[in-house]
């Protein structure tokens, strides 16, 4: 192993010393260590000029960065309910008991380290788990015996079989955006004719509005950002795809990158950017390489870098920035944040990114989709776009399909479309709810199965996920409580602790201990949380929990204790530690609930 | 005066100037809105939430939001202050708060804003988390069983002190406060008692050592008169007076 020092200070001299390439240079240490060494962290303080503390306190922030060494091989099992429902635990226990190895506790000699992570975004083709950062998808019981193999053996991942490492786009259905390729340069070559006046009508006249899920037009978003007078403006594409459920932009970053960045680029020509920046979340670092070749290939054909297409002035190029295990960096102050290398924890608002962003200065965010169809239109024009959809929800909207049913994976449709029909597609058969949107999203039950994806309907950045009947929806509730709790960033008082008080009655109504007093003590929790959470994440997080008590109570009174009030202390719970410490399990040694 | 703008707060109007946030003006007016991680001497934080008032039928941050003309702000009904105190519960079940049993019982203000949203009780399951004291600073002990995480001796310290001495860490529920040394003891910190970062925590986290009940209980400064008429607990305090202060000395006001 190399001196840590050489490591840190070749990387200083390479990626430079501003403190804004904190995290940037943390996410390669931990790579190269499989943690952050102390002296790392003293040659980054003094070279960037940055305190100590505050360095170890942006390593605690991202789950993918650590203190202490983890595991030559450190592997995190993707915990989304589509991986739970496709087994994952016990993929886990077994891979757990091969190596001889306790659940987030490096093995005594080093080797390997094993834990549960965030979605990782694979859920069509799951179970998936991270090695080192990379993804192995379609894991089952073939795959676990001979990663075993691999790992006891020492063989670095880059010599492990490619198979293991494939993610196909699955793409069942394709629409607008899908079938109709543009020529790489063809959009920002409409803009230099058009002028970027005319390019920015045509937008508004397309109607586009964000494709993340809020919905705010684009042609706005982009014109505030124009009109907000500064000395730098900056384009951001948020590819931090976190929301359970959603893998839709891991397949256009896969192969349509050159129209995202195209998109990118008609944007720095309409606000006047040089510099824009993709934010490609850790679980994607698979996807960098590709990007960085796409990236060159544009420079190298004068479709970024100095006076692009010939155009004396118009300089724009794109940085990748790794996220490193953080949910909350797709709400876009925090990914400011996280750009500027710190804490991603939300900005107060106003001033919002488009007049106040990235190092202050006016910052346009939108998700890899909304560049991708802002590419399009500037080539296909608005008419062409308007064309499918709804008044409210103009073109089309990518769904990343998962769960219960025959043919997961991305469906294009034009907005509009019903639930019914989407399943129906997909092959779901005997669905009992669709959840969408996420884990903030909506719970719909049958009933609502004629509602359709719109903004003015149901709004969506994506996620599909499908629930047959034989599935229990608590233990969606479950996961997803527990996601929010693992994801808080903990600023705010309602989302870091109302959202542990609500994971904590999750599970009480879970092991069959909650009454009728603890339901409502969960709607009161949720409502304090959406009324007075500081962003996004904390306001919606209990969702899950306040959409099913009213759309399915059944899941929840069918576990209920028959009284008015049960004791949040569980004896039996309370026992575990002296089981494990006298290593006995016996009927002997729970006290067992008189239900 | 006539041309001043205003905005509507429980039925009075509020005078505002540009840039003012609704606490701002507010408090300047006489009208107190409780809150814990705001320092009027500071820039606003927005991370406890206690000061959530509801403007034109949404909640909101005061300590955050600009004051607009065509505000109608609640800061005192029944609703807003069952939020706040729901708000206060989560805090106190979050850490060890042991009020008889703390320095700053009587001058503290987590438990004055608890008063004054008439808390009477935690509500909620206590989490009873394990926490330790740092007591390795020849002057100052920190308590993490009573930090509320509101970020300010961080911002101070940071801001004023140019140390940089504390920094929230951690994510979620696990956040926590730490120190600026290679050990991570308080200790072995830049930090001085004459720090202006060493007098601003609002409750009893951070403490001057060899100072104990320099003022009787029944004599502190909330233990007359409210949060609302004695105001802050930073206000409270200046370069001659221990941390705990002496609530004659500002009853002028009134």
């Amino acid at each position: 192993m190399n001196n840590p020092d050489n490591f840190t200070s070749e990387l200083l001299v390479n990626k430079g010393h501003s403190p804004g390439q904190l995290l940037q240079l943390l996410c390669e240490i931990q790579t190269h260590y499989s943690h952050i060494p102390p002296h790392a962290i003293e040659l980054l303080s003094g070279h960037l000029n940055i305190p100590p503390v505050q360095i170890r306190t942006v390593i605690d922030f991202y789950a993918f960065l650590h203190r202490d060494a983890r595991g030559d091989f450190d592997i995190l099992f993707s915990d989304n309910i589509t991986d739970r429902m496709l087994g994952n635990l016990s993929l886990l226990n077994s891979l757990c008991k091969k190596l001889g190895v306790e659940p987030g506790v490096p093995r005594a000699d080093g080797r390997v380290t094993v834990g549960l992570t965030s979605c990782t975004g694979i859920c069509d083709q799951g179970p998936a788990l991270l090695i080192n950062g990379m993804v192995v998808s379609r894991l089952d019981k073939d795959r676990i015996h001979k990663m075993v193999g691999l790992i006891e053996a020492g063989i670095p991942i880059d010599h492990w079989p490619k198979a293991f490492f494939l993610v196909d786009d699955n793409i069942q259905r394709r629409d607008k955006l899908l079938s109709h390729g543009i020529i790489s340069g063809s959009a920002i070559d409409a803009m230099v004719v058009k002028g970027s006046d005319a390019l920015l009508k045509c937008l508004d006249g397309s109607g586009l509005r964000g494709r993340g899920g809020a919905g705010f037009k684009t042609a706005t978003k982009w014109r505030m950002c124009r009109d907000a007078e500064a000395d730098e403006h900056y384009v951001v594409c948020n590819a931090d795809e976190g929301e359970p459920g959603t893998f839709k932009d891991r397949v256009l970053l896969y192969s349509f990158a050159d129209c995202v960045f195209e998109g990118m680029t008609v944007c720095a020509g309409i606000i006047g950017a040089k510099k824009g920046f993709l934010y490609l979340r850790g679980e994607y670092l698979y996807l960098r390489e590709a990007l960085e070749k796409t990236l060159q290939a544009r420079r190298d054909a004068g479709h970024l870098g100095k006076n692009i297409l010939g155009k004396q002035g118009f300089d724009f190029d794109i940085e990748i920035h790794m996220g490193a295990g953080a949910y909350i960096c797709g709400e876009e102050s925090a990914l400011i944040e996280s750009l500027e290398g710190k804490r991603g924890i939300p900005r107060n608002r106003p001033p919002f990114p488009v007049t106040s962003g990235y190092r202050n200065q006016p910052t346009v965010v939108n998700n890899v989709e909304t560049f991708v169809a802002a590419a399009r239109i500037a080539v296909f024009g608005a008419d062409w776009f308007r064309s499918a959809g709804t008044e409210e929800s103009t073109g089309t909207k990518l769904l990343s399909v998962s769960g219960d049913c025959a043919r997961p994976g991305i469906y294009e449709y034009p907005y509009g479309v019903t639930i019914r029909q989407v399943l129906e597609d997909c092959g779901a058969i005997d669905t009992q709810a669709v959840q969408i949107s996420g884990a903030a999203g909506a719970t719909i039950p049958v009933q609502e199965f004629y509602r359709k994806i719109a903004f003015e309907d149901i709004p969506t950045g994506g996620s599909f996920m499908i629930f047959n009947q034989d599935r229990d929806l608590l233990d969606m509730v479950q996961n997803f409580s527990h996601f929010f709790c693992h994801e808080s960033c903990g600023f705010c008082t309602p989302c870091r602790v109302g959202g542990t008080l609500m994971q904590d009655l999750v599970d009480k109504v879970m092991v069959g201990h909650a009454t009728s007093y603890d339901l409502q003590e969960m709607r009161n929790i949720g409502q304090i949380m959406q009324k007075s959470a500081h962003c996004g994440l904390g306001a919606t997080a209990p969702n899950p929990v306040l959409d099913t008590l009213e759309k399915f109570p059944g899941i929840y009174s069918s576990r209920l204790v028959n009284r008015s009030f049960e004791p949040a202390f569980d004896l039996d719970a309370s026992l575990e530690v002296s089981r494990h410490i006298t290593g006995r399990d016996d009927e002997g040694a729970h006290i067992r609930h008189e239900k | 005066m006539s041309t001043e703008k205003t905005f509507r707060l429980d039925g009075r109007d509020i005078p505002f100037i540009e840039g003012d946030t609704v606490m701002d003006a507010a408090l300047r007016a006489g009208e107190y809105i409780p809150h814990l991680c705001h320092n009027p001497e500071f820039p606003p934080h927005g991370s406890c939430r206690v000061c959530v008032v509801d403007v034109n039928g949404r909640h909101q941050c005061s300590c955050t939001l600009p004051a607009d003309e065509n505000m109608d702000v609640d800061n005192s009904s029944e609703a807003i202050t069952d939020v706040r105190r729901s708000l206060l519960q989560m805090l106190f079940v979050e850490g060890n708060h042991t009020c008889p049993g703390c320095e700053k019982s009587g001058a503290c203000q987590l438990q004055a804003v608890a008063y004054n949203t008439r808390m009477l009780n935690p509500h909620f399951t206590h989490f009873f988390p394990k926490r330790s004291i740092d007591a390795s600073h020849p002057e100052i002990v920190f308590y993490y069983n009573r930090c509320i995480l509101c970020g300010l001796c961080e911002r101070v310290s940071r801001d004023i002190d140019k140390k940089s001495v504390f920094a929230i860490t951690g994510r979620g529920i696990n956040s926590k406060l730490e120190f600026n040394s290679l050990s991570g003891k308080l200790g072995d910190t830049e930090l001085s008692a004459d720090d202006k970062a060493a007098s601003v925590c609002p409750v009893g986290a951070i403490l001057p050592k060899y100072k104990g009940f320099e003022v009787p209980i029944g004599e502190r400064l909330y233990d007359t008169k409210p949060i609302s008429v004695v105001g802050d607990v930073a206000a409270n305090h200046s370069a001659e007076d221990s941390v705990l202060g002496n609530a004659d000395e500002y009853s002028s006001d009134e």
